[in-house]
């Protein structure tokens, strides 16, 4: 395979170049050079289950774990919960996606071709290529970088959850009394802060690779450029007879998950439900705004074409009338 | 001196085009409000009829509907004042500041609508400043819209 170090590295370091360059604020998209995305290929039939992953992502991202301030503000009108997690069991909680658990291990027993299969499968954010999330924010906190990364500004976030709400998978986790909102209108307005896998962008930037994928000690995950993952990943469902998840899901996502098994079976089989992402086909979220935007740069166009036929026809009826009054 | 083009009581447009204006805007609007997690939280897509309000995709979508329409109508409306009403016409001053808000309004959606396309990726704070400028203008114009209401302003007022 094509991902070596040095291919990674020399990803991360122009992506990291990127990173710096788009905090000009100016539309990035402007600029001729374009960044290979990352994405990450997670072969299910390596893990084994050892959460080896889960501990590497939460040391490496323990300074970025929601410290929230308490009391927590009295929030109006009373349908809206606190979300807390931040106690010694919610802080500890490692079988399902909470603000201090971005990544955890489904596990899932299926029987395909008269075999009872266990597998274990990490789940964290899938990084869409064009992330709903990160669309929809209204306030840009959610955003997705150059390489791929999809990221949630926590200095930034308010906590309303739509990210969470817009998100097929339901990934990002509230954590109540953090973050900006505490410094509005905490009563009236926010309700914390949303946290979710950020693929260790940080590292990224510094050539290092993410936590789970360095500390994983069966290589379930390799990361490199886009397209060279997913030849990988077809080059191995060919020889191997192999299932992938990710490709196409929403539109397309930066992780591409190999199974031995339909993920029709393992979604079936599956734990879902808050802060447990299911495995379904999904469909492109934001299909509709990729093809009203097409209409828009056709509508002023045809606004055009009929005030220029309401034009001619008012300056004929014009010259009619002036003939007749001669 | 030329003759008009159009006698002052035959402005067809006068007829149609400030209803469904008032209609796209308020639906803009309304859409727009709704991009925030606001309407389920303070009960309002609870009322009857106004659950749609938090659906975030169905009011994106809405959203996206209606800018279609206004930029036809303001495509419409540009033409149409240049060719036959302007020797007419001017545009008050009420209408200027609204008509540089509706810019603001425009050219910000514009590159929200740039944002959420695949492969295209802004800078952070160029992201924030086109969203928090968007919804500005928004807000500006809706006061300004107030202020021509309460002060009975229209936008044209013949040329003396």
């Amino acid at each position: 395979m094509s991902l070596s170090r040095r291919t990674f590295l020399k990803t991360g370091v122009a992506a990291a170049c990127a990173a710096c360059a788009s905090q000009v604020p100016k539309p990035a998209s402007a600029e001729p050079r374009k960044v290979q995305e990352l994405a990450t290929l997670i072969d299910i039939r390596k893990c084994i289950g050892c959460e080896a992953c889960v501990e590497a992502c939460r040391d490496a991202n323990a300074d970025k774990y929601p410290d929230p301030r308490k009391p927590y503000p009295k929030m109006y009108p009373s349908r809206v919960k606190v979300e807390d997690w931040s106690d010694p069991e919610g802080r500890e909680t490692r079988d399902r996606l909470t603000p201090y658990n971005w990544l955890f291990i489904q596990e899932v027993t299926v029987t395909h071709n008269g075999e009872e299969i266990t597998m274990t499968i990490p789940r964290r954010c899938m990084h869409c290529q064009n992330p709903p999330c990160a669309d929809l924010c209204p306030w840009g906190s959610a955003r997705k970088l150059k390489n791929g990364i999809t990221v949630i500004d926590a200095d930034l976030c308010l906590g309303g959850a739509k990210c969470k709400s817009v998100c097929p998978w339901d990934v990002p986790q509230r954590q109540t009394g953090v973050g900006m909102y505490l410094d509005l209108l905490p009563a009236f307005a926010g309700n914390g802060v949303m946290y979710k896998c950020d693929r260790c962008y940080n590292r990224i930037a510094e050539g290092e690779l993410p936590a789970c994928i360095e500390e994983c000690p069966e290589q379930v995950q390799t990361i490199g450029p886009r397209d060279e993952i997913l030849r990988e990943a077809h080059r191995l469902a060919e020889s191997e007879d192999l299932y992938i998840y990710g490709e196409h899901e929403n539109g397309g996502t930066n992780t591409i998950y190999l199974s031995p098994v339909p993920f029709e079976l393992i979604n079936q089989a599956i734990q879902q439900g808050e802060g447990k992402p299911h495995m379904n086909a999904v469909a492109d979220q934001m299909a509709h705004a990729d093809n009203l935007a097409k209409a828009m740069v056709i509508a002023p166009i045809a606004g055009v074409a009929a005030a220029v036929g309401r034009v001619y026809k008012a300056i004929k009826t014009s010259e009619e009338k002036q003939e007749v009054t001669r | 001196m030329s003759r008009p083009i159009l006698p002052n009581k035959t402005i067809a447009e006068q007829v149609w085009i400030k209803p469904v204006y008032i209609l796209i805007f308020l639906l803009m609007g309304l859409t727009g409000f709704a991009q925030m997690p606001i309407f389920k939280r303070y009960y309002i897509a609870d009322i009857p009829g106004l659950g749609w309000l938090d659906q975030y995709y169905v009011t994106h979508t809405i959203h996206y509907l209606g800018a279609i329409a206004l930029l036809a109508l303001i495509a419409y409306g540009l033409v149409t004042y240049w060719a036959l009403l302007r020797k007419q016409y001017r545009l008050t001053v009420l209408a200027w500041i609204r008509v540089a808000l509706l810019a603001g309004i425009v050219g910000t959606g514009i590159f929200r609508v740039l944002k959420n396309l695949p492969d295209v990726v802004f800078s952070p704070g160029f992201t924030m400043f086109i969203d928090i400028a968007h919804l500005g203008f928004m807000m500006a114009y809706l006061v300004m819209a107030g202020v021509a209401l309460v002060a009975k302003k229209r936008w044209l007022t013949a040329k003396v």
